[in-house]
């Protein structure tokens, strides 16, 4: 197989990480929600850990895009 | 199409040149070390910061001014976050911790206007600044703790034969943290601006098919006008999660056993 066509191929396989990654981050929200609406006076202290949360968890969702990117652009 | 390229905006060029390392002397030998675009926007970065830092607390009144309030908002919330994080005895890092988050914020925003160089979308910036992270917890740790630092790997209240798995893993997610706090950054920053060049590039691209064209453009420009207002909100969060992660290492350096 010519190289870049696997390139495009492994770029275009290399973006299904970000399912995982949308699923931990849709997670995250979800739990939030639901505690904060059983509890609402607490919810605004957690939001500090909830962006915190957010952004570890798409941070691996970009690791899979930055693959997808490596291959296109810099092999 | 080369107008639109995604990556030339991450091109690094010299500004002037300083001095060759190395080599004999000839053309294209050796190294040179040169004044370049992302030293000029990281000289900025840091005059802009301590411009704003020194500036805020002129005419300081009990009833704090805008700038005076906002610098003052500033440190309590870098404050808050590492006394939360990592105590009183974790305090004596922050200067350290509020300069990091500083660098990070104000360098990701600078690379939100136009034309501008975003210094954090190389991932050797912010490597350089991860490593300066772990090295700072790893002499700290091992000066005031000594050799009692290596407990961080074995935790309290594990029975013995399970030590033996957890010790590995554990040194493993330590070496990783470098890595991951130096790649998420680095990702964040640099999807973000390749995603936003390649929606405005279709922009240009449809603007130049005709009336319809034009008229088909207001998509992507939409979306560009969104993905701009992500990327603001990402400059600010990931600098606010570098923060925190450094927070919370220095935290495993002072306590080490969690």
């Amino acid at each position: 197989m010519d190289p870049e066509a696997a390139k495009y191929i492994g770029a275009g396989i290399a973006t299904l990480g970000m399912a995982g990654a949308a699923l931990g981050v849709s997670s995250i929200f979800s739990n939030f929600l639901t505690g904060a609406l059983r509890n609402p006076s607490a919810a605004p202290s957690q939001v500090g850990n909830l962006i915190f949360g957010f952004a570890v968890t798409e941070a691996l969702g970009i690791f899979s895009f930055l693959v997808a990117l490596i291959l296109l652009f810099v092999v | 199409m080369a107008g639109t390229d995604p990556i030339h905006q991450f091109v690094i060029y010299d500004i002037f040149k300083l001095f060759t390392i190395g080599g004999d002397g000839t053309e294209g030998s050796g190294t040179d070390i040169a004044f370049t675009n992302s030293a000029l926007f990281m000289v900025l970065t840091v005059a802009t910061v301590c411009l704003f830092m020194l500036l805020a607390p002129r005419k300081a009144a009990i009833v704090p001014g805008r700038l005076q309030l906002s610098a003052e908002l500033l440190y309590e919330f870098i404050a808050n976050m590492l006394r939360s994080s990592a105590g009183t005895e974790g305090m004596r890092f922050f200067p350290f911790v509020f300069s990091l988050f500083a660098f990070v914020l104000v360098a990701n925003l600078f690379g939100m206007v136009p034309y501008f160089f975003t210094v954090t979308s190389h991932i050797i910036v912010t490597f350089a600044l991860a490593m300066l992270v772990i090295t700072v917890v790893l002499v700290y740790g091992f000066m005031r703790h000594g050799v009692k630092f290596l407990k961080l790997f074995a935790p309290a209240g594990i029975p013995t034969p399970i030590l033996f798995i957890v010790v590995p893993i554990e040194i493993v997610s330590f070496l990783s943290r470098p890595v991951s706090l130096s790649v998420r950054l680095f990702g964040n920053i640099l999807a973000g601006h390749i995603t936003l060049k390649v929606f405005t590039g279709f922009v240009v691209t449809m603007g130049a098919a005709g009336f319809l064209g034009w008229l088909g453009a207001l998509l992507p420009l939409t979306m560009g006008v969104a993905l701009t207002a992500l990327e603001f909100l990402v400059a600010a969060v990931q600098a606010y999660v570098f923060a925190v992660l450094t927070s919370m290492y220095l935290n495993d350096a002072v306590h080490p056993s969690h």
